[in-house]
């Protein structure tokens, strides 16, 4: 099975990649571009039978490794 | 014949090298066999074009431990240690993915130099961009410094020093040239030889992946959907596995289990192979079914010719396997056993058993084609040699070139680059703010390494030969500025397209003037790089010779930087301005011209003034030196100045000769003349460095002191150049910046 | 008296830890493989900087479940010094050990150079040498030092006396200018609540002979190596 699990930096953390990011679209004229928070994406392929498996096994991953609870927080898709 | 044209020309092969191939194996290759000479007999990999070439270079003296054709060069540096060093390029993947690009030359070079059992301490770059107001060639600088610092802080090898110069022949071509250098006990060198029938091969480290492989197709199928994807991938380097492969094979050579290490660098398996059993008078077999892989279904092909980065051969010795295995599980890295040495002096290579390629090692190596290639001198090079006088006939007053200069980025400070490097790692770098060479000291000794890289492309197009020299003399300067006394060289040969007669021209010019020069001043070449074909659409870049120059500083305490210390000391020139604008800094930036004849240069004067430097600083009777180098002495005096919190100098000069004919006073003040040093020398012992100076038949004068807190230069009683240190430190610390940044850093 | 200095894959100033205690500060110091499960003789533990499993996922992200761990976290706990520099700061912050997390720094490059780290608190074994205010020139060297707590976490550690170095400009202040990461409230580094446990960014282990660009790192181990005398008794984990 396959999960997805979304990594972003909680609100309050400021996010000095993003803001490059975001001045950097403004300079080439994306000026309907706000603001722009970066995270990271990981794919897992779980060797689990059921979907509900899948989030668990997932969510315990991406809680204890995948994110930093001080500073970002996750959201789990299995396919 | 078995392959038709349009085969051969996808493997790089000519009809004539294809011929050559059938009589060396004695009938026609199969497909993978055709693959590994493609890639064996590239300009790369064989030196076909340079061997005739880089043969007539000095590479013996006493010192050398080990010349070229090895995987590294080595010299003796006393209590039984030695240097290993090289330099290579990784110019074309630069352009192509600046950060990767970059990144893996870094990670190659470093390969080079722990395959002979050295543990790298220092990594320096020579760097070379086009014009900063232009948006690709910034993005190109950003995406080097970045790949650069990436992969050597990473792995934790300081980058120590280096340089970085800008012409427009550098957009879309930009070089990379990366120094490494390592020290190891004589007694731990290994080299990349395969010995002893029976010893089991090994190959350690990263998975093979289908990176690098160049442009060749398997076979003639038709590109659809799922071939797209088996497309070659752009090769991603990964200092942690470096890391632990670093650490894995220095433990492991250490025990001395192995015979023999080479590195997967170009032409990966390949390459180890046949060049480990051709230097060992031996044969080398392998199974690819072995070969650990990183996806599905590749070829033996695909795996002999893949450039997957962070890959070792190891040739182990028969019965020692268990220690070997033992030593790469606690590193977590992959060491498996993928054939054995052999007495044929063939390299077979087999797929589950299944013999799929199986040829004479020395026809893949010593036996590639050597060619002569033609060379001409090119027309027009006396109009190139002369200074236009109506497109020199008015300029800025001094103090307006004077800034200019020092804003100008290939004179401008780089600490917005250097700052992005790890310089202090191993706890061996010489505090860096004012070296003008970098230096490392030796633990367990009291001594220090200092290196420089130097080559000035301009000087090279007006005159190849002279510009060869001068390069060679410029790191032999730097190194002996620093109170290294120079003992050996590695270049790394920057050119365009050696087809055409007028580049291979140059090349035959540039090889011939550093082996004059590493005659002269007893630098042998250790080895070394040659990149051919940096042009775009027939334009080459300016011919660059890159020298990298090591010197042996007795004490750490003799270490000397460009910085003025104090207010009162003696400002002492050796050599003499001689007012040349020939290529310089000051023509190029102030009227857009590369015109003119390089510096001339006297080697034997040049070899007196470094051993005298090297021996003022172990007595401590200078205080400080700097070579005068682009922009003059203008802006060799200013440099002295920087860094110093402030402290001004003034000095009184005599107006040069006006060679060129450019009026005023730019041939004084920025005229770039060789064997010329600024030394600074309390006032009790410059007399000391004037009378020997003179006894050694080196032209010396003293100019003026340390002290204020201006640039003060008067010529010929006059004040010609008068400005505050801080105004001109703020220009040149923050011009990079503004350049890449749009803003003062 | 022995330092441990811990081992992991890709640690690159464990040598530069080693040669100056054992070199400089003239202790025996010994490595301690990530994959052991006991310290061994140790009366100070170092974590040092590096690029620990190449700083891949997050700076210390997986070192910190190293099989080593365990013994740090039990010689920690029962009072031992433990230093972490660098990336070993970023390890203790991801195990827990320490409060807070590290993001990219500010301006999103890797910088190195010497800058100004001023000592706050004298009440750590590392620092008990210094006198409070007196500014240290260290080098640093990360692309991840810019210290983030979460608003009661920050409140806390200052009101606590966690704060133990800032950065600081030439004249000993605090200023946007001489925070060279975005590190809030300049914080270059932090102890636990009992002390013993401190980590900061700079490299103290760098700056031990002049000839190198300074001496004033020395301080640090010279402090700890006191407070062990001091305290009399030699840890045993």
């Amino acid at each position: 099975m396959k999960a997805r699990v979304f990594v972003t930096l909680k609100p309050s953390v400021f996010d000095p990649q993003g803001q490059t990011i975001a001045e950097a679209l403004h300079s080439l004229g994306y000026n309907d571009v706000g603001d722009v928070r970066q995270g990271k994406y990981f794919e897992l392929d779980l060797k689990v039978a059921s979907t509900g498996a899948a989030q668990r096994l997932a969510e315990d991953v991406a809680d204890r490794v995948l994110a930093n609870p001080v500073i970002e927080s996750f959201r789990v898709e299995v396919a | 014949m078995t392959h038709d044209a349009a085969v051969l020309a996808r493997h790089g092969l000519t009809p004539d090298e294809y011929a050559r191939i059938v009589q060396l194996i004695g009938r026609e290759p199969n497909l993978t066999e055709l693959g590994l000479f493609s890639v064996m007999w590239s300009e790369h990999c064989s030196y076909k074009s340079s061997r005739v070439h880089l043969k007539t270079l000095p590479t013996e003296g006493a010192r050398v431990v080990q010349g070229p054709g090895e995987n590294a060069g080595a010299v003796d540096i006393g209590d039984g240690l030695a240097a290993v060093f090289k330099i290579e390029s990784h110019n074309h993947p630069s352009f192509i993915e600046p950060y990767q690009g970059a990144a893996t030359g870094v990670g190659g070079i470093i390969r080079d130099i722990f395959t002979m059992g050295a543990r790298p301490i220092a990594l320096l770059d020579a760097l070379r961009f086009g014009p900063m107001d232009d948006g690709l060639n910034r993005r190109v600088l950003k995406g080097v410094v970045a790949g650069i610092g990436g992969y050597g802080n990473s792995i934790g090898i300081p980058t120590v020093g280096g340089e970085v110069m800008f012409d427009e022949s550098y957009r879309g071509n930009p070089l990379v040239n990366v120094f490494c250098l390592g020290i190891a006990r004589h007694s731990e060198i290994v080299k990349g030889h395969a010995s002893g029938v029976g010893n089991p091969v090994y190959y350690v480290g990263a998975k093979t992946g289908r990176d690098g492989i160049h442009g060749a197709t398997m076979a003639s199928a038709e590109f659809d959907e799922s071939s797209a994807e088996k497309r070659p991938a752009v090769q991603v380097g990964d200092p942690f596995m470096e890391k632990l492969l670093l650490e894995a094979c220095l433990e492991v050579m250490r025990g001395e289990a192995v015979v023999g290490v080479q590195d997967m660098g170009a032409a990966g398996l390949t390459c180890a192979t046949s060049e480990t059993g051709s230097r060992g008078s031996v044969g080398v077999q392998i199974d690819v079914a072995r070969v650990p892989q990183r996806e599905p279904g590749m070829t033996p092909y695909e795996i002999m010719l893949s450039e997957s980065q962070e890959r070792m051969l190891l040739i182990v010795k028969r019965g020692r396997e268990a220690e070997v295995e033992r030593v790469f599980e606690k590193w977590d890295l992959h060491a498996v056993r993928i054939g054995e040495v052999t007495n044929d002096q063939r390299l077979r290579v087999m797929e589950h058993g299944v013999v799929v390629a199986d040829v004479p090692n020395r026809a893949l190596t010593d036996e590639a084609p050597v060619y002569h290639r033609p060379y001409r001198e090119p027309e027009g090079r006396a109009d190139l040699q002369r200074i236009p006088a109506e497109a020199v006939a008015a300029g800025p007053k001094p103090t307006d070139a004077f800034l200019s200069l020092l804003s100008t980025p290939t004179i401008a400070s780089k600490r917005w680059i250097y700052r992005q490097y790890d310089h202090v790692v191993q706890t061996n770098t010489v505090a860096l703010d004012g070296l003008t060479a970098a230096v490392v000291r030796v633990k367990g000794t009291t001594r220090a390494l200092a290196m420089s890289v130097d080559g000035n492309g301009r000087y090279s197009a007006l005159d190849p030969r002279q510009g060869a020299k001068l390069a060679v003399a410029e790191a032999a300067r730097n190194v002996a500025c620093a109170g290294g006394l120079p003992i050996g060289a590695t270049n790394c040969l920057n050119f365009g397209n050696p087809e055409r007669p007028d580049i291979m021209w140059q090349f035959a010019e540039a090889v011939a003037g550093i082996g004059e020069a590493c005659r002269a001043l007893d630098t042998p070449i250790t080895g070394g790089n040659v990149s051919f074909y940096n042009e775009t659409d027939g334009r080459a870049i300016l011919p660059t010779p890159i020298l990298g120059v090591v010197g042996l500083v007795a004490d750490v305490s003799h270490v000397r930087t460009r910085l003025f210390s104090e207010a009162g000391l003696d400002i002492v020139i050796l050599g003499e301005g001689r007012g040349e604008l020939g290529g310089s800094e000051y023509l190029k930036t102030i009227h857009g011209l590369i015109r003119g004849r390089p510096p001339v240069l006297d080697l034997a004067r040049e070899h007196a003034l470094a051993r005298l430097l090297v021996d003022w600083a172990s007595r401590g009777v200078i205080r400080s030196a700097h070579d005068c180098a682009e922009g003059g002495l203008a802006v060799t005096l200013a440099e002295c100045c920087f860094d110093t919190g402030g402290l001004g100098a003034e000095v009184s000069i005599g107006r040069a000769p006006n060679d060129g004919g450019v009026p005023g006073l730019a041939s004084t003040l920025f005229g770039e003349s060789a064997t010329c040093v600024l030394v600074s020398a309390a006032p009790g012992d410059a007399p000391v460095v004037l009378r020997e100076a003179h006894a050694a038949g080196l032209p010396a004068a003293r100019i003026g002191r340390t002290g204020g807190s201006a640039i003060r230069i008067a010529v010929d009683g006059e004040i010609a150049i008068d400005c505050s240190v801080g105004e001109a430190e703020a220009r040149w610390s923050g011009a990079l910046a503004k350049a890449l940044d749009g803003r003062a850093a | 008296m022995t330092f441990a200095v811990v081992v992991f894959p890709g640690s690159n100033s464990d040598h530069d830890a080693h040669y100056a205690v054992e070199h400089v500060l003239g202790q025996p110091a010994r490595f301690v493989w990530h994959k052991d499960t006991s310290l061994g003789t140790a009366d100070v533990v170092i974590l040092p900087g590096g690029f620990s499993h190449g700083d891949y996922l997050r700076t210390g992200a997986i070192a910190r479940f190293s099989p080593i761990m365990a013994a740090v976290r039990d010689f920690a706990d029962a009072g031992g010094p433990v230093l972490g520099i660098c990336n070993g700061f970023q390890i203790l912050l991801e195990c827990g050990l320490l409060p807070g997390a590290m993001l990219r720094n500010r301006d999103v490059r890797f910088h190195c150079g010497f800058v100004g780290v001023r000592v706050e608190r004298t009440d750590t074994p590392f620092t008990n040498r210094c006198t409070v205010g007196q500014v240290l020139h260290l080098p640093i060297a990360h692309g991840e030092g810019n210290y983030y707590a979460p608003p009661d976490t920050l409140a806390a550690l200052e009101a606590d006396g966690q704060v133990i170095f800032r950065y600081v400009d030439e004249a000993g202040e605090v200023t946007e200018a001489a925070n060279p990461n975005g590190s809030i409230h300049s914080i270059a580094g932090i102890s636990n609540g009992s002390k013993n446990v401190v980590g900061l960014m700079p490299h103290p282990e760098r700056a031990c002979e002049a000839c190198l660009g300074g001496a004033d790192g020395l301080v640090v181990f010279q402090s700890v190596v006191h407070a062990l005398h001091e305290r009399g008794t030699l840890q045993r984990v």
